[in-house]
């Protein structure tokens, strides 16, 4: 391929762009949850000190950016830019939390999978040298996400074995370019995914929608690195719950291909089978904060040297749900390292 | 990946834990029944305080829909539903539930737009459907049951 692209669709970074901070935080659940002590913050309430939930996912995104921002001692200000994404309508949380940061700002949509969206395009800014330090950022909280897309809260209704748990969380990355010794984490490959849809139309099964998809894009970045799951120390796919997780090892298992040992699902590291999630968590801000609270560290002193985040996200609405059209599946994989000598 | 939808169905089908439909029936029964039984009390209670029959069924749907709202308000009602199931839904106060639970959270949208708007949006088929079952009814009444 030319210029900076390998095999069929991964984008190979010539100067790998490095992630210099981060920052997790999240609510009450999440801090119940088995990553509780590894969050930079959290709220002990669902409304995070505000007057609504979406203020309240607005005020987690700026928590996260302020937070990261402080520990690479840099002001807000001094960011090139801000991609950032959420679940709401046209995006509310993310626009609403960049507003008077003076920042140039972009808004991305990928559902569950958009901190995978956010960093990749983030990384590809930076290498292209378009920008030098480059914020991304991605929240959900589990009642605007409830009230957007289900029932109100306060509903008397069940949730089937396979509906998953909206995480109320955020995560936020730094992103500086190849030279920054300081920073910790280099991002060495994207691949942004295509759309899968394989007919699955229970808006309660996303795990089941959004696995092709998972399956699509890491099968492409491994055969287009020509490595295999053995060279990672893990491959954390965003939120593909029990189901969906279950459904890819088997996905790959029919090509021969063993990724159960090595796969790990942040849907399921960030909560645990005693909170009633179900099938485990899921939003934009279930892969963003397990990145930011659990991987990123690990990536930062050695305990892991190579891992794949391949975040996962099912594109539909409600409007598109309730015409009956099935979930179209998307998931964008990045090959993330440590900084530190082998 | 080489895979047809309905090859994928069959393999979702395989990897999806079916709801425990055994369990769900049980607290169904057990909890909408002492909903029946609760109602059957506050029947008795109009009765015993001098309320005809009528008045009496009256005044046990209305005290029925103000547990069931004040519960919804408490945030008691979705956690008894959660293992009820159909059991809280069926009797009158899923029915309060169902308007006060958007009655609530919508006022974040103020009280026209938001309370006014949305409170019915789950029960609102419910009504629409009802109220042209019960007119269809009565069509078919006049025309077939004048003998």
């Amino acid at each position: 391929m030319i210029g900076k692209r390998m095999g069929i669709g991964t984008i190979q970074f010539e100067r790998p762009p490095r992630v210099r901070a981060w920052a997790a935080v999240g609510g009450k659940k999440e801090k119940q949850g088995p990553l509780g002590s590894e969050f930079d913050h959290l709220f002990p309430d669902t409304m995070c000190e505000e007057t609504t939930w979406e203020k309240a996912e607005m005020h987690l995104q700026k928590v996260a950016v302020g937070m990261a921002a402080n520990k690479c001692k840099l002001p807000i200000a001094a960011f090139d830019m801000i991609i950032a994404g959420d679940l709401l309508g046209q995006c509310v949380a993310s626009s609403y939390a960049a507003r008077g940061t003076q920042v140039p700002y972009l808004g991305v949509y990928g559902a569950c999978s958009t901190m995978a969206e956010s960093l990749g395009l983030a990384a590809c800014m930076v290498d292209g040298g378009f920008a030098q330090r480059v914020c991304a950022v991605a929240s959900s909280h589990f009642c605007t996400a409830e009230r957007q897309y289900r029932f109100p809260l306060a509903y008397g209704g069940q949730r089937t074995p396979t509906a998953q748990w909206t995480a109320t969380a955020a995560g936020a990355c730094i992103l500086t370019p190849a030279a920054d010794d300081c920073a910790p984490v280099r991002i060495t490959h994207v691949c942004f995914g295509k759309v899968c849809d394989l007919g699955i139309t229970d808006a309660n099964n996303m795990g089941a929608a959004m696995a092709p998809a998972a399956y699509d894009t890491i099968r492409t970045l491994l055969s287009d690195t020509g490595t295999h799951p053995e060279d990672y120390d893990g491959i954390f796919t965003g939120d593909l719950g029990k189901v969906g997780s279950a459904l890819l090892c088997e996905l790959f298992e029919q090509d021969g291909i063993h990724i159960a040992q090595k796969h790990e699902d942040c849907g399921k590291l960030l909560f645990d089978d005693k909170q009633d999630i179900h099938a485990g968590g899921s939003g934009c801000g279930c892969a963003a904060s397990v990145l930011c609270a659990h991987l990123l560290p690990r990536l930062s002193d050695g305990r892991y040297q190579r891992i794949i985040l391949a975040a996962t996200g099912a594109l539909m609405s409600p409007t598109s749900v309730q015409q009956g059209e099935s979930i179209p599946g998307i998931c964008h994989a990045l090959i993330l390292e440590s900084g530190k000598k082998r | 990946m080489d895979m047809t939808p309905q090859e994928y169905e069959q393999l979702v089908e395989k990897h999806c834990k079916p709801s425990p439909l055994g369990k769900d029936m049980l607290w169904a029964f057990v909890i909408g029944g002492a909903i029946c039984t609760l109602g059957q009390g506050i029947s008795d209670f109009w009765k015993a305080v001098g309320l005809d029959e009528k008045d009496a069924a009256a005044a046990t749907s209305i005290t029925l829909i103000g547990l069931s709202a004040l519960l919804t308000g408490l945030h008691l009602y979705e956690k008894l539903a959660k293992h009820a199931g159909a059991g809280t839904l069926v009797p009158i106060t899923g029915f309060s539930n169902s308007v006060a639970s958007p009655a609530l959270e919508f006022k974040s949208e103020g009280f026209i737009l938001g309370t006014g708007a949305k409170m019915f949006t789950i029960a609102g088929p419910v009504i629409v459907y009802g109220i042209s079952a019960s007119i269809l009814y009565g069509i078919l009444l006049v025309i077939f049951g004048a003998a």
